[in-house]
C-alpha cells in the first residue's frame, strides 16, 4: 500500500501547455501515471500530445469540466505565481480529493485566503506549494522529481525541501531499500499538508514500515512533528534538519526558511526530535545509513 | 524585503497611521530646512538604516535648535553605525530622518506578523514598549496581547477595541487606539507586508498614540504586484555580491568561510554548507541555482561565488530534478573556460542524464575534481581549500 496516490489516481494537470507543465506531464505519464486531463482556459477542446506528440490528453477550460469528463481524482499545479492560488481554489471547488502545487513563489497572503477556502473544503487536501510533489514509486508519480531514483518499498519519505529529498531517496535506494509514498510538503511558511498531517496518514500505513523526516531551520513544523511522533508513532523515524550553519534573519532560499526573532534554529529542532526517539542522522550524506540500521534492528 | 523607517512611515501615514511630524534629510541643507519647517525647536535626529539597535549605537540624538540639528546630522551621515543587529562591519548611513521632539506619557508595543502554523495575520501588542518582543514573550509571556485577523473578514472593530483597552488606553485614546489598529492592518493588508512593527508606539503628554519607530517588510514574492513598494529597496544596505546575484535571479547569500559552493535546490544548498562544516571546513556561501537554471545561471553563480576573495575551492552540488545534469556540466565546463578559474572545483552530479554530465566534465580537458556521493564531496572540497591555504 502507500498513500495518497496510487494506481487508482486519475491526475490532472492544472498549466498542462505550459513549458514545465508539459514537461513534467510527459514524465508522469512515462512513469506510469493515468493522466486524465489538462487545464488551461482558453485551451479547452485541444488534444495535448506533448512536445514529441507521443501523447494524447484532452484539454478542458475548467478543472469543474475535466472533473466531470474524466473522472480526475487528484490535480498537480504548474500555474505561474500571481494565478496559483486561484488555480488551487479551482481544483477544490471542482472537489478533488487531493491537489499539488508545485508553484513556487505565490503570495503569503495569497496563501492565507486559500487556507481559508480550503477549510470550507474539507474534502481537499492541498500538498505544497513550493514543493516537489508526491510520489508512491511503482504506482503513481504527481510532480517534478525524477522517477527513475525510487524504489517500491516500505519506507515513507517527508521532507520540506526538493532536491534535499531526492538525496535522502537516492541513499535509500542504493542501499536497496525502497519506499512506500515520498511527499514534498514545501517550503513555504504557509502550506497544506504539515508534518503532522503526513506523519499520521504514514503512521497508519501498514506498509510504511519506518519515516525520514527531513526538516529545515524557520517555523515550528518540527517541533510540532516530534511532539506526535513522541505521543503515537513507533514505527522507526530518522531525522534530519538542514540549516545548522545558517545565519539567523537570513531567509535561506525557502521563503520559510528563516531563524527570526531566535526561534526556528536548527539545534531547537535537533533536540525536540531528539527527545521524541528520532535517530537524527548527523550528516545529510548518513540519512539512508541510519535507516538501514533501524531497520535491521527491529 | 526591507525598507527604511522614514519610507515605513510615508506608507503607514498614506493608509491613516499617525506618526510624528518629520522628514528625510540627506545632506547639511536639507537638514537645516526640515528642522526649519518643523518650528526650529527640540528635533530626534535618526540615522537610516536597515537595522535595529540604532539608539544605543549613536545613530539617535535629541537636539534643540537648528544648529545642533544640523551637527547631530552631519556627525551620522556618512558614518558606519554598529548595532547589535549590523554585523561587526556595520553599515554607512546615508540619510537621516528629522522628526519633532515630543512629550512622552508612555511607550508600547505593537507589532503584526504572520502565524505559520495559524496560517493568519496575528497582531501581537504589549504594555512594554521599547523592549523587543521576543524578550517580553519569553519573560513575561502573559504581558503579550495576541489578537488574530480571520482572513475571510479582516481585522474587525471588536478585536481593536480589545487591543485598545488590553494596552490600558482610556478615553479619548480608545478610539484614537482603534483608528490607529485598523489603519496599520489595512497598511498591512494592502501592500503585502510580512511584518510591521510599532515600537514603542507612544502615548504623549497631550494623550495623543504616535508611531515612534516604524518598521515595515514585505513579502518578496508579492512584490510583482507593487511596482511603488519594489522601488523602494536600497542596495546600499545589501552585499553587493548579493545584489548581483539577485540581478541574475539567483539566491546567494554570503557567508565568513573559504568554501564556495554552488547547490540546486534550497535545502539541499543548506545541507551542502552543514556538510562542508561537518568535514571540517567552512562555507563561503549559500547559492541555490535553482531548478530551471540554466547555463548562463551556472556562470553567473560561479562569478559570484568567486567575487568573493575569501574563497579557496568550489563544491558544486546538483541532484538533477527539473535540472538536467548535462545542462549543469555544459555550464560548469563553459563557466570555467571564459572564467579561466583557478581554485580547484569538485563537482557532484546525480539524478536526471548524470552519466552525460559527468562524461561532458572528463572530456573538457579541465581539471575537475569528481566526486562520488555528498560526503565524498565535502572532504575533498575541504581538503582542497585546506591545501590552497598552506
Amino acid at each position: 500500500m502507500s498513500i495518497l496516490v496510487d494506481q487508482n489516481t486519475r491526475l490532472l494537470v492544472q498549466g498542462i501547455t505550459g513549458r514545465e507543465g508539459g514537461f513534467h506531464a510527459g514524465q508522469a505519464i512515462e512513469y506510469g501515471t493515468k493522466v486524465v486531463a489538462g487545464v488551461t482556459p482558453g485551451k479547452g477542446g485541444t488534444i495535448w500530445e506533448g512536445a514529441s506528440a507521443k501523447h494524447e490528453v484532452p484539454v478542458f477550460n475548467t478543472v469543474a469540466k475535466a472533473v466531470e469528463i474524466t473522472g480526475a481524482n487528484v490535480s498537480v499545479i504548474f500555474v505561474p505565481p500571481p494565478f496559483a492560488a486561484d488555480a488551487i481554489m479551482e481544483a477544490a471547488d471542482a472537489g478533488l480529493a487531493l491537489v499539488v502545487a508545485i508553484t513556487e513563489g505565490i503570495p503569503t497572503l495569497d496563501m492565507i485566503r486559500v487556507k481559508q477556502f480550503l477549510a470550507d473544503h474539507p474534502g481537499t487536501r492541498l500538498i505544497g506549494p513550493n514543493c516537489p510533489g508526491i510520489i508512491s514509486p511503482g504506482k503513481c508519480k504527481v510532480g517534478i522529481m525524477p522517477g527513475r531514483i525510487h524504489k517500491q518499498g516500505n519506507i515513507g519519505v517527508l521532507s520540506r525541501s526538493g532536491t534535499l529529498t531526492y538525496e535522502a531517496v537516492g541513499q535509500l535506494t542504493a542501499l536497496g531499500i525502497g519506499q512506500s509514498t515520498c511527499i514534498g510538503i514545501g517550503g513555504d511558511p504557509i502550506i497544506g499538508t504539515n508534518f503532522v498531517d503526513a506523519l499520521t496518514l504514514m503512521n497508519a500505513d501498514p506498509d510504511t514500515h519506518g519515516i525520514i523526516l527531513i526538516g529545515e531551520i524557520g517555523g515550528n513544523a518540527e517541533e510540532d512533528a516530534a511532539a506526535y511522533i513522541k505521543a503515537n508513532v513507533k514505527k522507526p523515524v530518522v531525522g534530519f534538519i538542514a540549516g545548522r550553519t545558517a545565519p539567523p534573519g537570513r531567509r535561506m532560499g525557502h521563503a520559510g526558511a528563516i531563524i527570526a526573532g531566535g526561534k526556528g534554529t536548527a539545534a531547537d529542532k535537533i533536540a525536540a526530535l531528539k527527545a521524541a526517539g528520532v535517530a537524527v542522522a548527523e550528516s545529510p550524506a548518513l540519512l539512508g545509513e541510519t535507516m538501514a540500521a533501524l531497520t535491521a534492528e527491529s | 524585503m526591507k525598507i527604511h523607517e522614514y519610507q515605513a512611515k510615508q506608507i503607514l501615514a498614506r493608509f491613516g497611521v499617525k506618526v510624528p511630524r518629520g522628514e528625510v534629510a540627506a545632506n547639511a541643507d536639507e537638514a537645516r530646512a526640515v528642522v526649519e519647517r518643523l518650528g526650529g525647536g527640540t528635533v530626534v535626529v535618526k540615522a537610516q538604516i536597515h537595522a535595529g539597535g540604532r539608539g544605543k549605537a549613536g545613530g539617535v540624538k535629541v537636539v534643540k535648535g537648528a544648529d545642533a540639528a544640523v551637527e547631530a546630522a552631519t556627525a551620522m551621515m556618512g558614518k558606519t553605525l554598529v548595532t547589535h543587529q549590523t554585523g561587526p562591519e556595520g553599515r554607512v548611513v546615508q540619510r537621516v530622518l528629522i522628526e519633532e521632539g515630543l512629550a512622552i506619557a508612555r511607550e508600547l508595543y505593537l507589532g503584526l506578523v504572520i502565524d505559520r502554523a495559524t496560517g493568519r495575520a496575528v497582531f501581537m501588542a504589549s504594555t512594554e514598549g521599547g523592549v523587543e518582543i521576543e524578550e517580553v514573550a519569553a519573560n513575561h509571556p502573559e504581558k503579550v496581547l495576541r489578537e488574530p485577523v480571520d482572513p475571510s473578514v479582516g481585522f474587525q472593530s471588536f478585536q481593536a477595541r480589545k487591543l485598545a483597552f488590553g494596552l490600558g488606553l482610556t478615553g479619548g485614546l480608545i478610539n484614537e487606539g482603534v483608528q490607529f489598529l485598523t489603519s496599520l492592518y489595512k497598511a498591512f493588508e494592502a501592500t503585502d507586508a510580512s511584518l510591521a512593527e510599532i515600537n514603542p508606539l507612544i502615548v504623549t503628554a497631550d494623550d495623543h498614540l504616535l508611531a515612534l519607530d516604524a518598521k515595515m517588510n514585505f513579502d518578496d514574492n508579492a512584490l510583482f504586484r507593487h511596482a511603488d513598494i519594489k522601488a523602494l529597496r536600497d542596495i546600499n544596505e545589501e552585499d553587493p555580491l548579493e545584489v548581483r546575484a539577485t540581478n541574475y535571479g539567483l539566491n546567494y547569500i554570503r557567508l565568513e568561510g573559504n568554501v564556495g559552493c554552488m547547490v540546486n535546490g534550497a535545502g539541499l544548498a543548506m545541507s551542502t554548507m552543514d556538510i562542508i562544516q561537518y568535514a571540517g571546513g567552512s562555507p563561503a556561501n549559500f547559492l541555490d541555482v535553482g531548478g530551471g537554471a540554466n547555463e548562463e545561471q551556472v556562470r553567473h553563480g560561479f562569478e559570484i561565488i568567486l567575487g568573493d576573495p575569501n574563497v579557496r575551492a568550489v563544491l558544486i552540488n546538483i541532484f538533477g530534478g527539473i535540472m538536467r545534469c548535462d545542462i549543469v556540466a555544459n555550464g560548469v565546463v563553459s563557466a570555467s573556460r571564459q572564467l579561466r578559474i583557478k581554485v580547484p572545483v569538485v563537482v557532484r552530479l546525480e539524478g536526471t542524464n548524470v552519466e552525460l554530465g559527468q562524461k561532458i566534465l572528463a572530456e573538457s580537458g579541465l581539471n575537475f575534481i569528481v566526486a562520488q556521493g555528498m560526503k565524498d564531496a565535502a572532504e575533498k572540497v575541504v581538503a582542497a581549500a585546506q591545501q590552497r591555504v598552506h
